[in-house]
């Protein structure tokens, strides 16, 4: 392997890392500040990439879709937040497994009888389509970098409001201690919400920027779902931290492993998992008490 | 683990109903009640970790699968393999599978562990998956059916119907008096013990590590047995056996049952394969169906339908279907 050719890889693997991280913050967000395991979040994802194919096609212009899927993800999201997962807080895991694996069973079905079964593209914006040349021999597509620009904008923005503002303070004490921001006057069912919809809105928006270099498919959301699962388990649950590190790890690993040991390119993301649960199993940033 | 007296007689008189069945009902009838007990044995093996251990396993279907691929793969196109070595072979390779996910999982609590099963089981279907070998996505078939002969006499010929489903009976039968009687042993007290209060039974001494690896890796063989039945009984297997779907619909299956009874599970699967088979004929979107009737489970029958039954023949359920403890051994142990 040569450097043009590392380097083609580095780069792929960041940009799979940046699209595994948008999703998997929602989901370690989800969990760490509402206690929630999410199974349908996969399914945002498949519906945001649903989405911006029919807008798309519809309105013709790729980011005027984008701007007018996320607001209906986000109205969907509320929905759901309302009318089925408000109804979990106080309940075990099992449960919340079981209310989110019928959520994925209806989406999965809503969106067949919505789209039906066939395999969609959608074309890379007009502005985007170029390549970048690496050197004189290799060139690069622009959109996948847009792609790792835009994650690493989002990355950045998430750290500052959770850092900096007081919705941020807010949401890293409800990770910490639920009852006790509670208890000072915070209405937790509004953060409860506005997370919800945070976490839906960040892998529907996965969904839709990650259309145009795959296909848009029923049951693409199970795969990127369990992926997430692996790097939130590796950065610790409720971890944004550890989520940016263990995507970024899943990511490199994920397109090293297909050029390096094709046969076993798959397997070789839960041999990693594998491989940090023994040394640390509540993940590299997680607390040492999980529940 | 003691059934109580009016659920003893009620299982006697089920197995009786299912002994007489195949001479009463029409083929069809017995090759979904074979199915249902098949499932059941799988959804039993689970209770054993979610009703009984209190490890949520969202990666089951792996060992099930597991199984039915071994068979499959040792069996040639030309004849059947004997079943007194194929049968042990299969659980065996469920059960190191276990032992090998177990050893990482176990060492989790909560929801490590579901997502931690979660992966490993999708890499074990990704290995299938991509096993071009025994068929990849196709999966493979079983041409022939185990034999059961010693020397030149066959004892069972699995090939008829109903000697089959007489196999199968058995295997359920013997898998309920096992676990229950494994239950019932001080193994059976310390992993009860475990789901109880985890922290509490380590203090007293036990190496709660190990009792939980080992009820893993017994839930796992049992699901490898189940799979093994599943793969003789339809003749193919395919990477989708052990798909997370399948190890969502088996929760599911658990705990519409009743979690932590052995026999809800099978009443579970009942439903489940009753209602599937009902619900496929009126419509291809029965999954849409399937999913709300999984939503209301679990906001509405945290006891399932042996939590339902309970209440109507004690008529004191009334004060225990807070939903907080809906997995503790109540008045029915």
């Amino acid at each position: 392997m040569d450097l043009t050719v590392f380097l083609v890889q580095v780069l792929n693997g960041v940009q799979y890392g940046f699209l595994l991280f948008l999703v998997s913050s929602g989901l370690t967000l989800v969990f760490g500040i509402m206690g929630i395991i999410n199974l349908a979040h996969g399914a945002f994802y498949m519906f945001g990439a649903y989405i911006v194919f029919w807008l798309n096609g519809v309105l013709g212009n790729f980011f005027m879709a984008i701007l007018l899927g996320v607001p209906i993800m986000i109205v969907l999201s509320l929905v759901i937040e309302r009318f089925a997962i408000s109804y979990l807080y106080q309940r075990d895991h099992l449960c919340q497994l079981l209310l989110t694996y019928g959520l994925i069973l209806i989406l999965n079905e809503a969106q067949l009888l919505i789209w039906g079964s066939d395999f969609y593209s959608v074309p890379v914006p007009e502005i985007l389509s170029g390549r970048i040349a690496l050197t004189e021999n290799q060139d690069y597509p622009i959109y996948r970098l847009f792609i790792s620009v835009v994650g690493l904008l989002l990355a950045g923005g998430m750290y500052l409001v959770i850092q900096k503002t007081r919705l941020g303070m807010i949401v890293r004490a409800g990770a910490s201690n639920r009852e006790m921001v509670e208890v000072l006057g915070i209405n937790i069912n509004l953060v409860f919400s506005i997370v919800f919809s945070v976490g839906a809105a960040l892998a529907a928006f996965s969904g839709m920027i990650a259309a145009p270099v795959s296909s848009v498919f029923p049951g693409m959301g199970n795969g990127i779902l369990i992926v997430s699962f692996v790097v939130v388990v590796i950065g610790g649950i409720g971890s944004i931290k550890g989520a940016f590190i263990g995507a970024m790890l899943i990511g490199l690993a994920t397109t090293f492993g297909q050029v390096l040991l094709p046969n076993l390119a798959s397997m070789v993301v839960y041999a990693l998992m594998a491989g940090i649960l023994v040394w640390r199993p509540q993940g590299l940033y997680g607390r040492t008490t999980s529940s | 683990m003691e059934f109580s007296r009016p659920v003893r007689w009620l299982l006697l008189l089920a197995v009786l109903l299912l002994a007489v069945f195949p001479f009463v009902g029409a083929d069809y009838y017995t090759e979904l009640v074979v199915r249902i007990m098949i499932f059941g044995i799988f959804a039993m093996s689970l209770d054993l970790l979610i009703g009984f251990t209190g490890l949520v396993s969202f990666g089951h279907a792996a060992f099930f699968g597991l199984a039915g691929y071994v068979l499959a793969i040792v069996t040639p196109e030309s004849s059947g393999v004997s079943l007194f070595w194929s049968l042990p072979l299969s659980i065996l390779a469920s059960g190191l599978a276990a032992a090998i996910i177990g050893w990482f999982s176990v060492r989790t609590t909560g929801i490590y562990f579901i997502m931690i099963t979660l992966a490993f089981a999708q890499m074990v279907f990704y290995y299938f998956q991509e096993a071009v070998q025994w068929g990849g996505s196709d999966g493979m078939f079983l041409f022939f059916r185990p034999t059961v002969t010693i020397g030149n006499t066959v004892i069972l010929d699995l090939e008829q119907n109903r000697t089959f489903y007489y196999f199968v009976l058995g295997s359920l039968v013997a898998s309920l008096l096992l676990v229950k009687r494994l239950l019932g042993s001080p193994f059976g007290r310390v992993i009860m013990g475990i789901k109880a209060n985890e922290s509490r039974t380590r203090a007293i001494g036990y190496a709660t590590f190990y009792y939980k690896w080992v009820s893993f890796i017994i839930a796992g063989m049992l699901a490898g047995l189940a799979g093994y039945l599943e793969v003789t009984h339809t003749g193919t297997i395919s990477p989708g056996y052990l798909a997370w779907h399948e190890s969502g619909i088996v929760i599911m299956v658990v705990v519409l049952g009743g979690l932590g009874t052995l026999y809800g599970p099978v009443i579970g699967a009942f439903v489940f394969v009753v209602l599937q088979d009902t619900l496929q004929d009126y419509t291809s979107h029965w999954l849409l169906i399937m999913g709300i009737l999984v939503i209301l489970i679990a906001l509405f029958l945290p006891k399932g339908v042996t939590g339902l039954l309970d209440q109507i023949l004690y008529r004191q359920g009334i004060q225990n279907t807070n939903n907080e403890d809906h997995g503790h051994q109540d008045h029915r142990t």
